[in-house]
């Protein structure tokens, strides 16, 4: 397998005041293509922060992030925006749909910053929401789903400009453990047989046993990865 | 480019549709907006209606004559022998024999408001023979002329909207005299609407100003010969007086009084708008703080920093624009085309309409879309700000 991200010596540092915090010193890490991958760790260990660097939400101190081989550490602010429009999908814990739009207008959101034809777009939002399998629920708006049914729309937002890597954050922590596992199957189809890399920050350990891998953060630092049995 | 026009309108719509969601400061902002643009349009409208009233009342061809140095009717005096030296001048129309001029006396009688009900001085002008063929499109409307030598009177249609006791018919007394009141005229958009009018040699020996005029209006043969007669009366040692054509009377007289109108217009204008620009940062600034999660979910996804600039901009502008718009439809029913009075600058009630023009409109919109832009900037480069990271998203 190749690698889609690699992390050299990572450093991210904030400043509170005269004060510097760092999150992570000299990370180092390798993701490869069709991964899924969990982050797990106490609060304050770095998981979300890790979350932003591999999503180019935020940047690194120091070190290199490279992506399919291309340093995106590198690229200027706008450049990372295209990038990111290009390669990553998010799914958020409180699935961030836009209240005022259908389901489907929330899923076409990503289309809009691509050249697709409106009719392409309109095909594309049907495909993603049919593998998600919320087909029928295109004109509703996310107050009228449930809590499981927003995440799946979330999640075909997430999908449908077909990027290579997921970034999940908590993605069912706000859900029901069914329901929650219902959406974890969905990940891990997209993952199995659509070749998506999957990485997941959670809290909740049986969440990440839908994972192919967990890695355990705590200050900054990898203590500990298991493999899925 | 294509993108980010999409983005652009995705954002926009989006913002524009959760408006609801923020009702309560979108209004307010609609109204402080509102409020602005209709005080705007008051004194503007005010002032062009004073305006276009006293300049409309001047022909180029009538000149006007008043004491040299007098800056308004009521300060001048014009002599029996004055009158009938000019009235020999060349350029003077003349009908067979008889050169068309008018000596004119204007006193102030009392009038009382029908609005307030209270006292207020009238401009009661005594006339000569061809006064009325003096003053284009004045017309009688109701009743008939004056007759020469007796004591009656006719009175402007707008002198009637705003004051009582002067109405067709009546029988009023005015200085110790009777007088009659036999005839309604019309002179629309004129200072003469706001009058009464009598005989000049009557008025002249019953107010007690024999022999006495205050000014004289000449018939000239066309707008050129005003510059004639204007010469030929600085030539004329014996004529201590100036010539103006009616034109250039009232425009004197209207800059001085629409002149304050358009300052308090614009001060009170101004100073409302930035009352109504605080509204509208304050209404942006909340809208931005709402839809940050919003905003930084976008920003996550891809949305570039321009649309949310954009976005934020064309939100304001819209609840700026539809302040005007409310602004303008306030201003149309409440005040457009009514009827008000002054106190004109010969001291006496002028009446006059509100107008709102094209260009005062104009303004009002250009003003409304001032504030959206102030009012959007500054919190669209919030919008633009919002780092897109996801504890931001998770808000």
């Amino acid at each position: 397998m190749t690698d889609l991200i690699r992390l050299t010596d990572v450093e991210k540092t904030y400043t509170r005041g005269k004060e510097k915090i760092a999150i992570f010193e000299r990370l180092s890490m390798r993701i490869e293509q069709g991964d899924f991958l969990a982050l797990m760790g106490p609060s304050g260990s770095g998981k979300t922060t890790l979350l932003n660097l591999l999503g180019g939400t935020d940047r690194a101190t120091r070190g290199t992030i490279e992506f399919d081989g291309k340093r995106i550490d590198k690229l200027s602010e706008g450049q990372l925006t295209n990038w990111r429009a290009q390669n990553v999908g998010f799914i958020f814990q409180f699935y961030n749909l836009m209240p005022i739009l259908t389901a489907a207008q929330n899923v076409e959101l990503p289309l809009l910053l691509t050249n697709l034809s409106p009719k392409k777009r309109r095909e594309n939002v049907a495909t993603a929401l049919n593998i998600v399998g919320l087909s029928d629920r295109a004109r509703h708006k996310p107050r009228e789903m449930s809590g499981g049914q927003q995440q799946r729309v979330a999640i075909a937002r997430a999908i449908v400009a077909d990027p290579k890597l997921l970034l999940c954050d908590e993605p069912t922590g706000d859900l029901d453990r069914t329901t929650a596992d219902e959406v974890l199957g969905t990940l891990q189809l997209l993952n199995r047989d659509l070749g998506k890399t999957i990485v997941m920050v959670t809290h909740d350990a049986a969440a990440a046993k839908f994972a192919k891998r967990t890695l355990h953060l705590d200050k900054g630092h990898f203590v500990a990865s298991e493999l899925a049995a | 480019m294509a993108s980010l026009f999409k983005q652009i309108s995705a954002v926009t719509s989006m913002n524009v549709r959760s408006i609801p969601q923020r009702a309560a400061m979108s209004i307010a902002s609609v109204v402080a907006v509102a409020l602005a643009i209709s005080v705007l349009l008051f004194f503007l409208a005010l002032g062009h209606g004073l305006s276009q009233t006293v300049q409309g009342s001047g022909a180029n061809d009538v000149a006007i004559v008043l004491r040299d140095g007098a800056g308004a009717e009521l300060n001048s005096v014009v002599t029996r022998d004055q009158l009938n030296i000019i009235a020999q001048a060349p350029g003077v129309v003349r009908r067979g024999q008889a050169p068309i001029i008018s000596g004119e006396l204007l006193v102030i009688v009392d009038g009382n408001k029908r609005s307030t009900n209270t006292n207020a001085n009238m401009p009661f002008r005594g006339i000569g023979p061809e006064g009325l063929s003096l003053r284009h499109n004045v017309h009688i409307v109701q009743g008939r002329m004056f007759r020469p030598g007796t004591n009656e009177i006719v009175v402007g249609a707008g002198l009637l909207r705003e004051f009582s006791g002067f109405e067709f018919g009546r029988t009023i007394r005015l200085r110790g005299t009777t007088w009659q009141v036999v005839g309604v005229f019309e002179a629309p958009g004129t200072v003469f609407d706001s009058e009464l009018w009598a005989d000049v040699a009557v008025t002249q020996s019953l107010f007690n100003r024999p022999n006495v005029y205050q000014t004289m209006r000449v018939q000239m043969t066309s707008p050129a010969a005003v510059q004639t007669l204007k010469r030929f009366v600085h030539d004329d040692p014996r004529l201590q007086l100036q010539v103006l054509s009616e034109r250039e009377y009232y425009a004197q007289q209207a800059s001085q009084s629409t002149g304050q109108f358009t300052i308090i217009a614009w001060f009170l204008g101004v100073v409302m708008a930035i009352g109504a620009l605080a509204g509208a940062l304050n209404t942006m600034y909340a809208s931005v703080a709402a839809r940050s999660a919003e905003i930084a979910t976008l920003r996550i996804i891809g949305f570039s920093g321009y649309a949310a600039f954009f976005g934020t901009m064309v939100e304001a502008l819209m609840l700026s624009a539809l302040g005007g718009v409310l602004g303008l439809v306030i201003s149309f029913i409440a005040f457009n085309g009514r009827s008000t009075s002054t106190l004109s600058s010969g001291f006496t009630q002028l009446v006059f309409r509100f107008e709102l023009s094209p260009g005062i409109i104009v303004s009002a919109i250009i003003v409304a879309v001032i504030i959206g832009l102030f009012g959007g900037f500054l919190p669209g480069i919030r919008a633009a700000r919002v780092r897109p990271q996801l504890e931001l998203a998770a808000q």
